[in-house]
């Protein structure tokens, strides 16, 4: 016993190794420190973190074209846009059975426009066709129905498609979702799968029951395909689904029987289905994910052989993420400049009369937004308040007044105006803190005014201009209002793209896109600061 | 026979059902609009009269039709639809039928009957552009130019903007490719019908972009509508374009200097969407307003509150005099044989293919 206490582990009061007991007391503090901040945590967590990635996701996401058109992206994987053959029978009816789905659930034209943000036209050729779907296989349904009246009840799909069970209990008022035979899945794949589709689709959207509704058209469509593809299809069945299906066989191999191609259906629609560009887009856009959106906002797109740069009069964001991290550098710079006299002398007043002073910078935060956006525009524009002036004082010609609005300028000079106080408060608060006997004593050793200055005081105040360097460039990439008023064409950001895209043209996933690089640039510019400066040499105070 | 049957049921339920009606819709409406003088007339013309007839309900505005198409995706996705009904243009009303998140309607069994029995499909015509749409207003985009800036020859032509010699001075358009596009390739000398046929090529965007390159140096690009009336009453351009409600109001009622120019107007609509998947008393409630709000009567009512012409051919007869100023509206109609010699038809179902292609075209242009 007197072994183990000499050789073990050092005991707490309560005979528990004393590391243990220790880590415990900490992990109850931390769970503490913890339990407080949680609530924060949560907050930041569900209404800021969760919506961010949710939207960045968007910029990858490309579900909604499998989703929407199942068969159509399977049977496009075989297709090669190159050859120069004209897109086959068996794309066409996979597309026919998937939109004949979708226009159900009115959802083809979502697809439709999708689409159309890679090829301009796909939006109106699927919307027209989703209007057409209707009517596609009617002349197989017609045919059928003058075979045997029984083609028109649903029972007799029902008899042909379901599973046995399922069929046992459906038509009530909690039926369960359809479950075909697999009979039926074997020898009839397309009618099957087309039928599967049907009656889910009006089971979901309508509440209707397959044992009630006449199916649709495109179903005859899919059943005289397979029966083509295989006649002794009825060997399988039993009863009266035998002696129609093989009636149906039988008519099917005669000669009087009319068939139309789904390929041609579609020309009659539009023309443009026959485009071997709507499939390849298909085909290039029918993963789950995609760095088309990404491509796209970096100037690029995807051609045939891989991504390659936009034409020339095409290209955009790359001009305006440069020129919106160029022009916010220059309102930093300005902000610099105008911000540090002022911070300076509101830190060496007395307090007092600081306060006022205070009260100034300040008041602009009091203000509105456009407001203030506009005053800029009737002080700046040629017709304005300065020109004015300067034209009363024969300083500029009446013909020749400045342009000082719509520019690079005009965006520049309001948003310094708007950016100025998240400068001067940091600087402010960090000049407060340096000893003004710092620079006594350093001109009493011989200083003069100026080397006082540049080798005593401004050192001291470079964490004030970081803090506020760093508040004012991050708020500047982000801003869109006062460059969409005051900038023109020359003076626009790269987020009033952005807003574009979200409010506008709805293309969300470029929107995430663009959104994604321009946080990305942020962090890296954010690095590079850590790097040369330090982020531990920024003090707000 | 069909509409006979739909009077009488009508008639049925206006006298025996309103009281079993009212309980089942609810007494809230969220409406949407675009604020402004626009959603005043709005008001003035059938909100404030559907709410004499229906003391127990209450409207709540909201004026976000510019961001609609945007707001209603997000609250499709999030699942909670908070607005009623949308005032949305033309061409957003197709967007968000496309997406589903508007209804699809029919407008002869939801809407009213013109007083001689025309259905609402007739009576509204070519201007059900979306079966989700239902138009109130036609308005239209056009020039407006300072009388005191043009000498002795006010133009008479669109292709006035183009003429930097003849008419020097800076021209406000709106940034965007649509109807700018179609003004330039039509001054460039391409006949009006077409416009689409060459705008759909490559060489044709290029040749509209070379147009405006020839006036780039001295265009003001708004994108607000109110820009305009201002930049022409502070004297900062010659001549711009903007809704003409907007110009009517700046030279009817502010008296500014300003002329209109009604050649190539580009005719658009604004009119309702209902969203989709309303819970059924809203929906109920909704539809009963709608009904009204679009009859007749009530949409040449509007007419004397703002210069829009009303949706319903059997309005324009019914049209009078402004409500404040007792002029007569009828000729500040853009719809108005006078005006109208002159139209450019905005072609929807080619925008809505090519917006987002064209519009990367044009800001590309615009940044370069």
């Amino acid at each position: 016993m007197s072994d183990m206490t000499q050789t073990g582990p050092v005991l707490a009061a309560d005979g528990t190794p004393l590391k243990r007991s220790l880590a415990r007391a900490l992990r109850m503090q931390k769970m503490r420190a913890l339990a407080l901040i949680a609530p924060l945590l949560l907050f930041v967590l569900l209404t800021f973190i969760l919506p961010i990635a949710d939207m960045l996701f968007r910029s990858v996401e490309n579900s909604i074209v499998t989703d929407t058109l199942p068969r159509t992206t399977v049977a496009v994987q075989a297709y090669d846009a190159d050859s120069g053959e004209a897109p086959s029978e068996a794309m066409f009816d996979a597309l026919a059975y998937d939109l004949v789905v979708a226009a159900e659930r009115k959802e083809h034209t979502r697809v439709g426009s999708r689409l159309n943000y890679e090829n301009a036209g796909i939006s109106s050729i699927f919307r027209k066709a989703g209007r057409s779907m209707d009517d596609m296989g009617e002349i197989y349904l017609d045919q059928f129905v003058d075979l045997d009246k029984a083609w028109k009840e649903p029972e007799t799909f029902v008899a042909l498609f379901a599973d046995p069970d399922w069929a046992a209990e459906a038509g009530g008022d909690d039926e369960s979702r359809f479950a075909y035979s697999d009979t039926a899945a074997e020898v009839l794949p397309g009618a099957t799968d087309a039928y599967a589709a049907w009656a889910r689709t009006i089971q979901d959207q309508d509440g209707d029951s397959p044992t009630k509704e006449k199916p649709w058209a495109p179903i005859y469509m899919a059943l005289y395909k397979d029966l083509v593809q295989n006649p002794d299809a009825p060997a399988a069945f039993g009863g009266d689904t035998a002696a129609l299906l093989s009636a149906a066989v039988t008519a099917i191999q005669a000669p009087e029987w009319q068939t139309m191609s789904t390929r041609e259906a579609f020309a009659e629609i539009d023309k443009d289905w026959l485009d071997p560009e709507v499939w390849r887009t298909i085909k290039t856009y029918s993963g789950k994910y995609t760095n088309g959106y990404f491509l796209n906002a970096a100037d690029f797109q995807k051609g045939p052989n891989g991504p390659e740069l936009r034409p020339e009069l095409e290209r955009i964001y790359g001009t305006l993420f440069l020129r919106t991290m160029i022009m916010s550098m220059a309102i930093t710079v300005s902000c610099i400049v105008l911000g540090y006299p002022v911070a300076w002398i509101l830190a060496n007043l007395p307090s007092r009369t600081a306060n006022v002073l205070m009260i100034l910078v300040l008041l602009p935060f009091w203000t509105s937004l456009l407001v203030r956006t506009s005053a800029w525009k009737v002080m700046l524009q040629q017709q304005g308040v300065i020109n004015d002036v300067l034209v009363w004082l024969g300083i500029v010609a009446d013909d020749a007044r400045l342009v000082m609005i719509n520019n690079q300028f005009g965006t520049i000079v309001a948003m310094t105006h708007i950016l100025l106080p998240f400068m001067i408060l940091p600087m402010y608060s960090v000049m407060q803190t340096i000893n003004p006997s710092y620079l006594r004593a350093a001109k009493s050793l011989g200083a003069t005014n100026w080397t006082a200055f540049w080798r005593v005081y401004f050192p001291q105040s470079v964490p004030g201009i970081g803090a506020g360097s760093i508040l004012v460039f991050i708020l500047a990439i982000g801003y869109y209002i006062t460059p969409e008023l005051v900038g023109g064409t020359k003076g626009v950001f790269i987020s009033n793209r952005i807003a574009f895209h979200i409010s506008q043209s709805l293309n969300w996933g470029l929107a995430a896109a663009l959104g994604t690089i321009l946080l990305v640039v942020v962090l890296l510019l954010y690095w590079a600061y850590d790097k040369i400066v330090g982020i531990d040499n920024v003090k707000l105070g | 026979m069909k509409l006979r049957n739909l009077s009488a049921l009508a008639a049925t339920t206006a006298l025996c059902a309103p009281m079993a009606m009212a309980a089942d819709m609810a007494n809230e409406m969220t409406l949407v609009s675009w604020g402004g003088a626009y959603q005043a007339s709005q008001v003035k013309a059938y909100v404030e009269p559907y709410l004499a007839m229906h003391p127990e309900v209450t409207v709540i505005w909201d004026e976000s039709s510019a961001e609609a198409t945007a707001k209603m995706r997000a609250m499709s996705e999030a699942g909670n639809i908070t607005w009623d009904l949308v005032d949305v243009v033309a061409s957003d009303s197709m967007r968000l039928c496309d997406e589903g998140l508007a209804m699809e309607l029919d407008h002869d069994e939801v809407l009213a009957a013109a007083p001689d029995g025309t259905p609402a499909s007739d009576d509204f015509g070519d201007l059900i552009v979306s079966d989700c749409f239902v138009p109130q207003i036609v308005y239209s985009t056009t020039f407006g130019y300072r009388t005191d800036m043009v000498g002795d020859t006010p133009p008479t032509s669109v292709c006035a903007i183009f003429d930097l010699d003849a008419y020097p001075g800076k021209r406000a358009l709106q940034k965007r490719p649509i109807d700018n596009m179609e003004w330039a390739l039509f001054c460039d000398g391409v006949a009006k019908d077409e416009i689409y046929d060459v705008l759909g090529t490559d060489e044709g965007v290029a040749r509209a972009l070379a147009k405006l390159d020839t006036i780039k140096d001295q265009v003001v690009w708004w994108t607000a509508g109110a820009e305009t009336p201002q930049l022409l009453a502070d004297g900062e351009v010659v001549m711009g374009s903007t809704f003409n409600g907007r110009l009517f109001s700046a030279i009817a009622e502010q008296n500014q200097p300003i002329g209109m120019l009604w050649d190539m107007q580009s005719f658009d609509l604004d009119g309702w969407v209902v969203p989709a998947g309303l819970p059924e008393d809203r929906l109920a409630r909704v539809m009963d307003f709608l009904k009204f709000a679009t009859d007749t009567q009530r949409l040449a009512d509007q007419a004397k509150f703002i210069s829009y012409g009303p949706a319903r051919t059997s309005s324009a007869p019914l049209v009078g005099k402004h409500a404040d100023l007792g002029i007569e509206m009828a000729p500040h109609m853009p719809t108005d044989p006078a005006n109208a010699t002159n139209v450019h038809i905005y072609d929807y179902e080619w925008w809505a293919d090519n917006r987002d292609d064209l519009d990367a075209k044009f800001q590309a242009w615009l940044a370069q």
